[in-house]
């Protein structure tokens, strides 16, 4: 199929999905389990690269910036900069569009060769809203969640292995994350997370929903599912940043 | 009863479904019989309306499915169960949930009322004390079952089944077309059977359509396919030696 086919195609199974749900009840409850599923499950994996990379990132600058000249601050001051503008909401939702992106994908391509999405039709049931749209609203309630955690994670493990280290005290490396601190990058980084939920979790619903043959296309389709949600997502990244700070 | 008018089906500019027409009678077991490609598969879509035609109407006592808008066979397929050739039971629910799903998601029944009801397409099909098991806990044999329960749970009117003893044993597929047929008699279904089992067809078969490349090329009973003239027939049904020998001992 060509490009403009799948994103018509995608399209289309977007428009299905955002109708009126047959049961509201049975429907927010798959919301539920969609957020444990999706974003609680990947809690984990989130806290060990976190504070591992805040570690990394909170060396990486004091060896880089070690000058008279320069404030001991100034460790702290990127390191926030650094985990609250890209590193939480950018690189942890590319490694959770691997994670999650497969898992969605995996789940709805083999529910199609199983039939299980046919039977879902057979009974009358919009099996686009209800397998698709609760990972869509479950993700992306979630995911701003799982950043804000992985922003603190961060921050705690520049000043874990700063202090540890004697890279940095506790007083400067406080100060320095506070410095110049706009409340308003938090909001632009969870800001652009909620459309990376949006972008990993209905493309990789699109490769699942639409697999034809069998287990082999399941897992083509779950590698084809993340590497064009990671795509669109770091294309939407620069979008946002270009539109929104320049 | 289900009807299909001059039935027309292709993909990509290949013909599969060529002009097919067809009473599935209500309350017998109607069967659509042929070789692997032969369009059977295909025209159970386009009677569901999984698939859309692309000529002709398929009428449920008079309704055309392909006509309606989505809101009116969303309507209709609730009067439908479907039994799938791998059961389709969902992996992530128990045996109860199953066969509850669509009683949660299309009546305001209580869940005392469901739970009767669950209990009741359970024991039908003979299963007890397996309502907290997960489908991949449960046999071949079971699962079916359990299919055949969540397909009934509606009460419905018509019941499909796409090769329903694939995979099973031959006694294991002798109760499960037992089952079938003694269902569509107690609730007075219109049941369409597909398969390609001769076992099937000579257990079970009250109305039976034969298709061979996107033609129905035969239709009749199980008594009338024995002595049947019809070369592609004679073809299919006398393909194993057991059934040649039979044939031979007959005569």
């Amino acid at each position: 199929m060509s490009f403009i086919g799948r994103i018509g195609e995608y399209t289309m199974m977007l428009s299905g999905s955002f109708t009126k749900p047959d049961k509201l009840k049975v429907f927010w409850k798959r919301c539920v389990d969609e957020v444990m599923n999706l974003g609680i499950n990947s809690m984990g994996i989130v806290f060990i690269i976190s504070i591992f990379m805040g570690m990394v990132i909170t060396i990486q600058t004091a060896s880089n910036i070690e000058s008279a000249w320069i404030p001991k601050y100034t460790v702290g001051f990127t390191a926030r900069q650094t985990i609250i503008l890209e590193f939480s909401p950018t690189i942890i939702s590319l490694i959770l569009a691997g994670i999650v992106g497969s898992r969605i994908s995996s789940e709805l391509g083999s529910m199609r060769v199983t039939e299980q999405i046919d039977a879902l039709e057979i009974m009358g049931v919009n099996s686009k809203n209800y397998l698709i749209l609760p990972k869509i609203i479950g993700f992306m309630f979630i995911l701003p969640f799982i950043i804000v955690y992985s922003m603190f994670l961060g921050l705690f493990g520049g000043w874990l292995v700063g202090t540890a280290s004697g890279i940095i005290s506790t007083a400067d490396y406080v100060y320095g994350i506070q410095y110049w601190f706009d409340p308003y990058s938090v909001f632009y980084a969870l800001f652009k997370t909620i459309l990376f939920a949006f972008v990993i979790s209905s493309v990789s619903s699109y490769y699942g929903y639409h697999v034809k043959g069998g287990s082999l296309e399941v897992g083509r389709a779950s590698t084809k599912a993340v590497i064009w949600s990671s795509i669109v997502m770091l294309f939407v990244n620069y979008l946002v940043t270009q539109l929104w700070l320049i | 009863m289900i009807q299909i008018n001059d039935i027309e089906k292709g993909f990509n500019g290949v013909e599969i479904l060529k002009g097919i027409s067809f009473e599935f009678q209500t309350g017998k077991t109607n069967l659509i019989i042929g070789q692997s490609g032969s369009g059977k598969s295909v025209l159970t879509k386009c009677i569901v309306a999984l698939h859309q035609v692309d000529k002709g109407e398929v009428l449920y006592d008079g309704r055309d499915i392909q006509a309606m808008s989505n809101k009116e066979r969303k309507e209709l397929r609730q009067e439908i169960g479907m039994l799938f050739q791998g059961s389709a039971l969902f992996d992530s629910m128990t045996v109860e949930e199953n066969v509850m799903f669509p009683l949660k998601m299309f009546t305001k029944m209580s869940k005392a009322e469901m739970q009767e009801r669950v209990n009741f397409c359970l024991n039908r099909v003979e299963l007890f004390d397996k309502n907290g098991l997960y489908p991949a806990e449960t046999s071949g044999g079971m699962q079916k079952r359990i299919a055949i329960a969540r397909a009934i749970a509606m009460n419905p009117k018509y019941l499909f089944c796409d090769e329903p003893n694939s995979g099973l044993d031959p006694k294991t597929a002798i109760v499960i077309d037992n089952l079938i047929k003694d269902i569509t008699e107690e609730f007075n279904m219109t049941t369409v059977v597909i398969t390609h089992d001769m076992n099937s067809v000579l257990e079970i078969g009250e109305n039976i359509m034969f298709l061979s490349q996107g033609l129905k090329a035969w239709e009749g009973t199980k008594e009338s396919i024995i002595t049947t003239d019809a070369k592609e027939v004679t073809e299919f049904v006398y393909a194993s030696k057991f059934m040649r020998d039979y044939k031979d001992r007959m005569m």
